[in-house]
């Protein structure tokens, strides 16, 4: 039997369509979506196949098409928003954090808002500062939303059809720098839960816990690690809310070790509620306290060499690894 | 008589010099001295080899994503031309043309585009401001420099460019709002090139033409051919006059068309009718002076040749003086964060190399002793 490998933009691709073929209240909306395929090619074909009424290209105006959503979600319909990059996202920061994540709350229950806010997030492409945003320590701060941040094509298309079927506000966070990355996506439908983190590598010396696109850096990280005779764990958490804390404690118990590794700038991330929670949770079963690798404070530089060490990689995440098991 | 006509108007367009090289004596004579002509065709060439230079540049690994200029030099320059020095000018990213003409050094663009923030630090004397990439945003602070100007009791007007797919971000409206409502100097200037990306005016757009948006907050307002130089400099110069004489926004659209494509990482032709392009190439705002100047013997083949190869010279120039600038190191964006470097920054400085960006103990001890090193240093 061969193993079907697709890009994770195709991933996305049917995980969308696969949804839209299913309820035929899902449509798509955002810059360029329709007539052009999409900014990146994800919506390639769909308007050929859903038509104008579902796959609908808008003016340039994110807090137009964030605040529209919002408004068709309360009549039942869903929404799926994409942002040509989480970057544009914050023109719109009223209607996706202001209402979607509270309008259930603020109406007793009455509206939902099941939308997912979909686009590319996310460093590294070289695109400056104002273009280079990770929003999910930002975002993931808002109670009232979920969180999902895949880390290949295989997570991409399980995790969006969960997200389209959620009765709730959904970010979903893609990278662009990942969309050409081919992987296995069975012809199967399935769907991955949110709030299950996956064992990326079993290993027994410590646990390393990431989110969406530095999973792959970990992953990297441990096999040079490997070669050294550290046995690195590799969780890939999946979704950020929900966080899946019981899976990492389960791990470090085990391990008695502990790296983060997020991308988002380290003050008030996920990162830093990762390691309050396994400080909390693990302290007795820790040989030294979590380790951290994070972006540097600093706004994403554009000059590619500052770019690519300001970044979390291999380097500095083996770096920390050997830190923490007291190797440096 | 129970319905009545609450308000009329119409909105005028300027043309003086066509593409088929018909010119309007009335309005075009003495509107640019012949010596000055000259001098803008030579801008508007060099600003065209650079920009040809720059996407070279960008398929050989020399250069990041570029937006081209190509086609849309006029409308720019004329404002540039038209402008007092110490006029603000805020710009998006196809006004190359007009940041020249200010003294913008034409190597802090191609540094820019490189990847490299030291390209936007606009020397201060221009009155010019960083490349906005969010779409829209820069309309809003031309809009709050000129208040600053007047908060001041300055004469100091702003002029913002935007695209027509800007006009449908919420901050062109409010800016538009705030300027008109409370009376502050801005000359608005759309340049409508037709396509925003790959979207087609009519994604962004449902009236006949941008001007009208104007309407709507109560200020003058007018269309031109972007592509006439000369239509460009009379509007720009009447708008900014009239800005200037009673402290308050005028709009003006410059119907235009970028003959690239959207940047370097687009194919426009995916999208957009290769006869389109043909037509609106036979409305080049550069041959147009040029045919023009020849009618007029002001120009000929050796002035030509001259200038194409004064352009080339002058471009490839600021090539090597961007390429030459030696990488940016960290310390440079650090330094630039706060007025003062925070110590948590400090520290993070002094061991950004290793993983732990300050938050370890030793990291702690690692930047104590470079402070104070660096401290000794300056004492
Ligand atoms: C807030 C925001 N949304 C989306 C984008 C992506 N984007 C970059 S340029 C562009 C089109 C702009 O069109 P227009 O305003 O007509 O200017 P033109 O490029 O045609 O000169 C878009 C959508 C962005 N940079 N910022
Ligand atoms: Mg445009």
């Amino acid at each position: 039997m061969t193993v079907r490998e697709i890009e994770y933009r195709d991933a996305l691709n049917e995980a969308m369509s696969e949804e839209m073929r299913r309820d035929k209240r899902v449509f798509l909306l955002g810059e360029e979506v329709a007539q052009y395929d999409g900014a990146y090619k994800v919506s390639r074909g769909m308007l050929a196949e859903f038509g104008e009424r579902r796959i609908i290209d808008t003016p340039i105006s994110e807090s137009g098409f964030a605040g529209m959503a919002i408004g068709a979600a309360m009549m039942g319909l869903r929404p799926i928003v994409e942002f040509m990059s989480w970057s544009f996202s914050l023109v719109a920061a009223d209607p996706i954090l202001n209402n979607a994540p509270k309008m259930l709350y603020m109406s007793g229950g009455q509206f939902g808002c099941p939308i997912v806010f979909r686009g590319n997030d996310g460093a590294g492409g070289q695109l400056g500062s104002t273009h280079s945003w990770c929003v999910e320590g930002l975002y993931s701060n808002v109670p009232g939303l979920k969180m999902a941040i895949p880390s290949n094509p295989y997570e991409a298309k399980g995790l969006l059809k969960t997200a389209i079927r959620d009765d709730d506000p959904v970010f979903f966070l893609e990278s662009e720098r990942m969309l050409g990355t081919k992987g296995h996506v069975p012809e199967e439908e399935y769907l991955i839960p949110f709030g299950q983190a996956r064992v990326a590598r079993t290993g027994k010396d410590i646990t390393l816990v990431s989110f969406g696109r530095p999973v792959n850096f970990c992953l990297e990280a441990a096999e040079a690690l490997a070669k050294e005779g550290v046995d690195c764990e590799v969780l890939d958490m999946r979704t950020i809310r929900p966080l899946d804390i019981e899976s990492i404690v389960r791990s470090v118990k085990k391990t008695n070790r502990c790296v983060v590794v997020d991308q988002s700038w380290s003050f008030g991330s996920p990162g830093s509620e990762v390691a309050a929670q396994v400080h909390a949770r693990c302290f007795d079963d820790l040989d030294n306290f979590v380790h951290r690798v994070h972006t540097a404070d600093v706004p994403t530089p554009y000059a590619t060499n500052l770019e690519a060490e300001y970044m979390p990689n291999a380097r500095r995440i083996t770096e920390a690894v050997r830190a923490c098991l007291y190797l440096a | 008589m129970p319905i009545t006509t609450a308000y009329k108007t119409e909105i005028q367009r300027v043309s003086i010099l066509d593409e088929h090289g018909n010119f309007d004596e009335k309005l075009g004579k003495d509107l640019i001295p012949d010596a000055d002509l000259v001098r803008l065709y030579e801008a508007m060439v060099t600003c065209r080899v650079l920009d040809e230079i720059a996407f070279k540049l960008q398929r050989s690994g020399r250069m990041g994503t570029y937006p081209q200029n190509m086609g849309q030099e006029a409308p720019s320059l004329g404002a540039s031309y038209v402008l007092n020095k110490d006029d603000w000018i805020v710009t998006c990213y196809r006004e190359n043309c007009g940041l020249f003409w200010r003294g913008v050094p034409m190597e802090s663009i191609l540094l820019h585009w490189m990847g490299d923030e030291r390209g936007n630090a606009m020397p201060r004397e221009h009155f010019a401001t960083p490349i906005a990439v969010p779409i829209g945003t820069q309309m809003l602070h031309a809009t709050g420099l000129a208040w600053a100007s007047k908060y001041r009791g300055e004469k100091r007007i702003s002029c913002t460019f935007f695209g027509d797919g800007a006009s449908s971000e919420g901050d062109f409206h409010e800016a538009c709002n705030f300027a008109a409502n409370l009376e502050i100097p801005v000359v608005f200037v759309c340049q409508n090139n037709f396509w925003a990306i790959s979207s087609p005016g009519k994604v962004n757009c449902s009236a006949p033409t941008l001007a009208q948006r104007a309407l709507a907050y109560g200020m003058p307002t007018i269309q031109v051919d972007g592509n006439d130089l000369f239509a460009v400099v009379k509007v720009m110069r009447d708008a900014a006059a009239w800005t200037r004489e009673h402290g308050k926004p005028h709009f003006v659209e410059a119907v235009t068309y970028r003959l690239g494509d959207h940047t370097t990482a687009d194919d426009a032709r995916r999208y957009r009718d290769q006869a389109e392009v043909e037509l609106w190439k036979t409305r080049d705002p550069i041959t147009r002076i040029y045919d023009y100047m020849k009618s007029r013997k002001l120009w000929d083949d050796s002035k030509e040749a001259t200038t194409r190869e004064r352009a080339a010279v002058n471009a490839n120039a600021a090539v090597a003086t961007a390429e030459g600038i030696a990488e940016p190191h960290r310390q440079d964006y650090f330094n630039a964060m706060y007025a003062e470097l925070p110590a948590d920054l400090a520290t993070q400085l002094a061991t950004h190399n290793t993983h732990s960006l300050g938050q370890t103990e030793e990291a702690a001890h690692v930047a104590t002793e470079a402070l104070a090193k660096a401290h000794a240093s300056h004492h």
